[in-house]
């Protein structure tokens, strides 16, 4: 029995005049992986926002885990969110273990639990907490610093995961890397949730088990990645999807 | 005049750590009360631009006016003593304080703020955790400025009889005494060099233990 945990009706959102999100619905079932593509100016990172309540939409209403977001505490309903950001986002003046321990500090648990959760956390993320743990940020790598976010954004075991554009400053080897662990990641944690804003199409058919491809405020196509390549629904879909094509007869050509 | 001045230090020392102990006495008071208005006056020139235009204004035009100027204006207005030189050192200092807590304020990267919020954080958990301790080092450079600003100032506080150092270098100027002049002005400039140092070594504290390297 699936459930709906996120739930879009009728929203949209303007900046003054300027409309970046019109008439959005769309659901998403507790444990489902999806990616979100388009390119910038698409509204993606504005429909993620609204999801944790960093953004109000203007028009129409999201539901979060059946509660209308406008009755929600936005401090609580962020508390149960977990949010990875493209530019990594971890407080410079905080050792791994205390950026890690933010949130659960915010909710009072006591030292020990914490320091478990932390040590978890990292454990999760494959960086060994004995030597990590209290190192700085920027005494990490790029990838290891994206590992961290997202321990930090797992360890109050919230039941939805965002990710905005995560692996975008990586390169790409690492990016690959780090791609294949949240895949494995999501799959040990099946039940959770995960919300992924990508402008990589590759990315996006990889990881996602329904991509949910956006243009101009607007909502393309919504679908698995079988069900993109064999029938995309607009031109712009099947435009896209014909970038990944270029690629593989680049391959081809070069082989 | 070497021996002038050894000579002055081994009969009236009391009274130099008296002239000393006001100079510091006049130029801490002050300090404290200016960042008292100037760091809420700061936090909130960060999030509002009309705030924060004032006191940039008022910061330009109180470094046109003179500090001599400042503390002369104030005589017919609030009379001599400890008081008048007290609101005229505070109004000297708020400028660095000010400027230097927006800009700190400011220099906080947006997405930290919002990663903050989205882990939960209400605004006073976000200004506690993440927003002070990254303006810190950019407030106490203010603060440095600040001080420095003071102690030099408050030599001339004496005009208006509140005493400190300054008594003596005026005091050596009209008795053409230079030796009371020399001791005077070397003791401010080592107050000055102190807090300096003082000041840069927190500074440098406050930053190694944030670690941050941008």
């Amino acid at each position: 029995m699936t459930k709906a945990i996120i739930k879009f009706e009728h929203v949209a959102k303007k900046y003054g005049k300027n409309e970046i999100i019109s008439d959005l619905n769309f659901e998403i079932n507790q444990g489902e992986f999806v990616t979100v593509l388009g390119s910038s100016g698409s509204g993606k990172t504005t429909t993620l926002k609204m999801i944790n309540g960093l953004e109000k939409p203007t028009k129409g209403k999201i539901t979060i885990n059946g509660n209308d977001l406008n009755d929600t505490n936005l401090v609580d309903l962020c508390r149960h969110i977990g949010y990875v950001v493209q530019s990594i986002g971890l407080f410079p003046h905080m050792t791994i273990a205390q950026n890690i321990a933010v949130t659960p500090n915010l909710l009072n648990w006591d030292k020990e639990k914490i320091n478990k959760t932390v040590d978890d956390m990292l454990n999760q993320v494959g960086l060994d907490p004995k030597e990590y743990s209290g190192r700085y940020p920027a005494q990490l790598s790029g990838g290891q610093q994206q590992r961290v976010g997202v321990a930090r954004a797992l360890s109050t075991n919230p039941p939805i995961m965002l990710f905005d554009e995560p692996f975008s400053a990586l390169d790409a080897i690492i990016r690959q890397d780090v791609q294949q662990e949240v895949k494995e990641l999501h799959q040990n944690l099946s039940d959770k949730t995960f919300f992924f804003v990508t402008h990589d199409i590759n990315e996006a058919l990889f990881l996602g088990d329904r991509v949910m491809i956006m243009n101009k405020g607007k909502i393309e196509q919504f679908d698995t990645p079988e069900k993109l390549v064999a029938q995309p629904a607009t031109d712009y879909v099947a435009q896209l999807l014909g970038t990944v094509r270029q690629n593989r007869a680049l391959w081809e050509q070069f082989k | 005049m070497l021996a002038q001045i050894i000579r002055y230090f081994q009969t009236s020392s009391a009274e130099y750590w008296g002239y000393v102990g006001q100079h510091l006495f006049l130029s801490l008071t002050s300090l404290i009360i200016a960042m008292l208005i100037a760091f809420p006056l700061g936090y909130l020139g960060s999030r509002n631009n009309a705030v924060a235009a004032f006191c940039q204004t008022f910061s330009q035009l109180l470094r046109i006016i003179p500090s001599l100027a400042l503390l002369f204006i104030l005589i017919p207005i609030m009379g001599a003593g400890v008081i008048p030189a007290l609101i005229a050192l505070v109004v000297l200092a708020l400028p660095p304080l000010v400027v230097n807590t927006i800009l700190g304020f400011n220099e906080v990267s947006p997405v930290l703020k919002e990663v903050g919020l989205s882990l939960g954080m209400d605004q006073r958990q976000l200004l506690k955790q993440i927003s002070l301790p990254l303006a810190l080092p950019y407030i106490l450079n203010g603060v440095k400025l600040a001080l420095v600003e003071i102690i030099s100032s408050a030599t001339l506080a004496t005009y208006i009889g509140a005493g400190g150092l300054g008594t003596l270098i005026f005091t050596g100027l009209g008795l053409y005494k230079m030796q009371y002049v020399v001791i005077g002005a070397v003791s401010v400039a080592l107050l000055s060099l102190l807090s300096m140092f003082l000041m840069d070594w927190v500074i440098r504290k406050v930053r190694e233990d944030d670690q941050s390297n941008y």
